[in-house]
């Protein structure tokens, strides 16, 4: 079972615990926007088989959401950080280089 | 290839069975082909099967990572049915339904195909109107099938509970001619029928990028080497996106584990399929006696082909109340399988942003009883260029248009 901790209340949930909210740091397109950018906010989607950053909301507990890094075939858990950020810390990305050298970043 | 018949039966039973063939054989790669499939499982197969018996296109090569028919082919819960609310989704899976049917004739190979019957339990209001209206949507598709009440339920499944205090059994939405086939067989029936054609299947041949010349596909790479060709079907399920991006798209789907489960083997006690989407488990019995059960997807993006626990234990509990006896079974083996979820729940097939790059993916957690008509459909869609009848609205453009063919909001779970 996946587990990951809140970076908001530090608990250490289940996932039973925790609901998924799909692809993090997906990009608005504004008012000028193709429509093909537009598609592709709404509907195109990484799902990268390596690593993934997620939306998870703490439902069974604080409430909050967050984003967490992690890798979608062996579940390593690289670290997760609260949601109000629109790009992953810069620490959290060392970690994963230095875990994963191959590596694409995360854009 | 030598056909399969009583007689062959009798004849190598005369000679200590030492006369049959190899059903496929191991072929070296060709530096190209017209068609390349990537993917052998069900529905790469029969897209490359229909290619050939269809349109007489057999210069085709089947490419697949691993073995044939060993991802969601060999791991589903062999459930065939077409009893779909939309009407292009009700067309492409009654087709295929429809294909089942006259499969093991035409591929002479049994797939072991048995109409059994498919139930959907009613257990909410909701779910009442919502049959009631599938019902006569189907009526007027021309699909068999029809509604019925609990008393009905219970002759047809006599150990069911139909007053579960949660959730009691309001009737159901049967079909009739809805079924399970034996899933491999699917898989090898088809290799078979491919190879016979001169198709080259190449298993353990992991394709590892895709190459292009002025916007057309020109060859891929694969750990087999470089091998060219003049079209290119993606048909990878689970992996899908992965493809894509080797090809340079991305694809509205996401990947996420479905699993299901197996009891030990016990004598006949089920002799339909029993689908119960508001507890969200479905059952039926396979010819070995085991009780195959199936239920919910992961909600996150995952390609680890591994169950999670607590999958397992929510489909057993919903199921216990509406089935008493299976509380007393001991469960066999457990596994997942990668599925590729697209927002609608419906499939895509589809031209791609790349010249003769074809996708066929998007099937989610209910491909196997498509098969034959997704081949079928796919196989049209490689030949032509453009799609017939069967996959033009399952195009990649009904996203931005706005054309969703919603089966998710019609089964109200995954189907």
């Amino acid at each position: 079972m996946l587990r990951l901790t809140c970076p908001h209340c530090g608990v250490t949930a289940e996932e039973t615990e925790l609901t998924p909210g799909g692809e993090a740091h997906l990009r608005r397109a504004g008012p000028d926007a193709t429509d093909a950018e537009f598609e592709s906010y709404l509907f195109a989607r990484k799902n990268p088989k390596g690593v993934v950053f997620e939306r998870w909301r703490h439902a069974h507990g604080c409430g909050k959401w967050f984003i967490a890094a992690r890798h979608s075939v062996s579940w390593q858990v690289f670290g997760t950080y609260p949601a109000q950020t629109t790009e992953p810390p810069a620490d959290l990305i060392e970690t994963i280089r230095a875990a994963i050298p191959t590596w694409e970043g995360w854009q | 290839m030598r056909r399969y018949s009583v007689f062959a039966i009798a004849r190598e039973a005369m000679r200590y069975h030492e006369g049959w063939e190899r059903a496929w054989p191991a072929p070296t790669p060709k530096p190209r082909y017209d068609v390349i499939v990537v993917g052998a499982g069900g529905h790469g197969l029969a897209t490359a099967y229909y290619l050939g018996k269809n349109f007489g296109i057999t210069n085709v090569a089947v490419i697949e990572k691993g073995w044939l028919g060993g991802g969601n082919t060999g791991r589903n819960t062999t459930i065939i049915r077409s009893n779909y609310l939309q009407d292009p989704s009700s067309a492409i899976y009654e087709k295929a339904r429809s294909l089942y049917e006259g499969l093991s004739r035409d591929l002479n190979y049994n797939v072991m195909f048995s109409p059994r019957g498919l139930l959907m339990l009613a257990q909410t209001e909701h779910e009442v109107r919502g049959y009631k209206r599938t019902v006569n949507a189907n009526d007027l598709q021309g699909i068999e099938t029809r509604w019925i009440g609990p008393q009905e339920v219970k002759d047809l499944v006599p150990m069911i509970n139909l007053h579960g205090p949660r959730y009691p059994v309001l009737g159901a939405l049967l079909q009739e001619r809805g079924g399970t086939a034996r899933h491999d067989a699917v898989a090898w029936g088809y290799a078979r029928g491919c190879a016979a054609m001169g198709m080259h299947i190449l298993q353990n041949c992991e394709v590892t990028a895709i190459r292009s010349e002025n916007g057309q596909v020109s060859e891929v790479e694969t750990t087999r080497g470089t091998i060219g060709c003049k079209k290119l079907a993606i048909v990878v399920a689970g992996h899908s996106s992965v493809m894509a991006e080797k090809a340079g798209f991305r694809l509205p789907v996401e990947s996420m584990a479905l699993q299901a489960l197996v009891s030990e083997p016990i004598k006949p006690m089920i002799d339909v399929v029993v689908m119960a989407n508001t507890v969200h488990g479905y059952l039926s019995q396979s010819d070995k006696g085991e009780l195959v059960i199936g239920g919910g997807t992961d909600g996150f993006v995952n390609y680890s082909q591994r169950g999670s626990w607590q999958h397992v234990e929510e489909t057993i509990r919903a199921l216990i109340e509406t089935f008493p006896p299976i509380s007393r079974l001991r469960m066999l083996r457990q596994w997942g399988g990668i599925v590729d979820m697209t927002g609608d729940r419906s499939p895509i097939l589809s031209k791609t942003p790349v010249g003769n790059i074809f996708i066929n993916c998007g099937w989610g957690t209910g491909g196997f009883k498509a098969i034959p008509g997704s081949g079928w459909a796919m196989a049209e869609l490689v030949a032509n260029g453009e799609p017939g009848p069967l996959a033009a609205d399952f195009g990649l453009e009904r996203f931005r248009e706005g054309r969703f063919i919603d089966e998710s909001v019609a089964a109200g779970v995954a189907h």
